[in-house]
């Protein structure tokens, strides 16, 4: 009989516990994590591919200097910096790591745009595949970063919506940014012409 | 409100079909002997390989790119087997001259982007520039299976879904209702309707109803046992008929008619193209 009672309490207090939304943040909190790894995974393999690319056009366009130095400062940027998951919970840290691929994005752009006044670049069998690749990595960072902003919207309401703010509150969950709107349309925009609207 | 939003949303983008068959043509471009001749090749390649590949022509993805509009495709129709994730959609957007390879994450390695961009390009799109779709599509696929079909993957299985069942979440569910329910509803009644309970969520949970049945049964037996030794909460409101726990809810998951994606998941892997 007490024993009963005893049981039902227990019960009663695993299910507030989970009805608080900490077992909630946990669950979002990883799901938000791993569509983050997955952002960093496919902006790293864009990483990767821009020395080969900038070698092949080097071999075609060698007096494109501009564009190429800017690709190869923009891509050293990108990669000296330290990306942990605990970018996710610094805004100021992911503002620059957002800056930092967004200005490898444009400078890829451009490179792009110049490639196409050279015939002989555009039919190289190694140029042809790169640039798949690269429209191929660009695709996937587009499908990453809408899955990480769909996650992360999910987790904010979690975190900011009545009751479970308490429990943020507590424990110390903060709602995580997510990638805006005006980077957005600048950083996903496919490698395509793009002549003089940069400063 | 919210929704009333979304729904505008929606209705501002192309629509996706409904999937009902591996090639789905809203253009009326091939006949249906090559649409028949199309689907039997990629079903005898799903019954020999597991993977499933589907075709689908379109008018039109405006306003949306082709690569947004086949990936959000792809997220609702679920082709490729769960977990494997090896499905591909072969997407043409006829009145834009566009065309897509999406390939899902398990096949990245077997259909790289530049295979699939040279498949759209020096197979697929010389023939729709003479106007051969059929044959363009029918090259392509063949293409596609060629590569997949080197690829090692788990043996196609009869049956989809052979997960282990979550009988963690039954269990704890019946334990619950064992404890509450008789002392709501009385012994007979509490214990029949943690039968129900129990049985209901394993149907739910798409078990085969037998199985959700002995499990709904084992509830019965377990919650009136309980009911007896604690003594208590028996008031006998008279017996009345009794309604046979077990068969929950008719929501068993299963194929309705046409073909159906296995569940597989994409990453925007692939290439596009136009002729």
């Amino acid at each position: 009989m007490k024993n009963l009672i005893l049981k039902f309490a227990a019960m009663l207090m695993v299910l507030t516990l989970s009805g608080c939304g900490y077992n909630q943040f946990q669950s979002l909190d990883e799901e938000a994590k791993a569509s983050w790894s997955e952002v960093l995974n496919q902006y790293q393999r864009r990483a990767d591919l821009v020395p080969n690319l900038v070698e092949t056009v080097k071999g075609y366009a060698e007096h494109e200097k501009e564009v190429l130095t800017e690709v190869s400062n923009a891509r050293s940027k990108v990669g000296s910096m330290q990306i942990t998951p605990e970018v996710l919970n610094d805004p100021e840290a992911f503002a620059k790591f957002q800056a930092a691929q967004g200005q490898l994005t444009s400078a890829l752009s451009r490179l792009m745009a110049v490639a196409e006044n050279y015939p002989n670049l555009k039919a190289d069998q190694g140029f042809r595949d790169l640039q798949a690749q690269l429209e191929g990595t660009e695709n996937r960072v587009t499908v990453a970063r809408n899955r990480y902003i769909e996650t992360i919207k999910d987790y904010n309401i979690a975190v900011r919506s009545f009751p479970n703010n308490l429990t943020a509150m507590v424990f110390g969950y903060k709602a995580k940014p997510s990638f805006t709107v005006e980077n957005e349309k600048e950083i996903s925009s496919a490698p395509k012409v793009e002549f003089g609207d940069k400063k | 409100m919210l929704f009333l939003a979304s729904q505008l949303v929606f209705a501002a983008l192309a629509e996706i079909p409904d999937l009902s068959a591996r090639v789905t043509d809203l253009t009326g471009t091939l006949s249906s002997a090559e649409q028949a001749q199309l689907e039997q090749k990629l079903a005898a390649f799903e019954t020999k390989k597991g993977s499933q590949i589907a075709v689908l022509i379109v008018p039109t993805t405006q306003p949306e790119d082709i690569a947004q509009y086949t990936i959000r495709v792809v997220e609702k129709w679920k082709i490729g087997r769960e977990k494997v994730d090896d499905g591909i959609l072969v997407l043409l957007a006829k009145d834009d001259r566009k065309m897509r390879i999406e390939v899902g994450y398990g096949l990245e390695g077997a259909v790289p982007d530049l295979y699939a961009k040279r498949i759209i390009s020096d197979v697929m799109a010389p023939k729709f520039k003479q106007g051969d779709f059929a044959g363009g599509l029918s090259d392509g696929v063949d293409k596609l299976i060629g590569l997949v079909d080197g690829e090692a993957l788990p043996a196609p299985s009869t049956q989809s879904g052979n997960d282990d069942p979550p009988l963690g979440i039954l269990l704890f569910l019946g334990l619950f209702g064992a404890m509450i329910l008789p002392t709501i509803f009385g012994r007979f009644f509490g214990s029949t309707a943690n039968a129900g309970l129990v049985g209901g969520a394993a149907t739910l949970m798409g078990l085969a109803l037998p199985f959700a049945g002995i499990l709904g049964l084992i509830a019965f037996v377990f919650a009136i046992m309980g009911a007896f030794e604690s003594g208590r909460g028996v008031s006998r409101r008279n017996g009345g008929g009794y309604y046979g726990g077990g068969y929950g809810g008719g929501l068993g998951g299963g194929s309705s008619g046409g073909w159906s994606g296995g569940g597989g998941d994409f990453g925007g892997g692939g290439a596009s193209g136009d002729w």
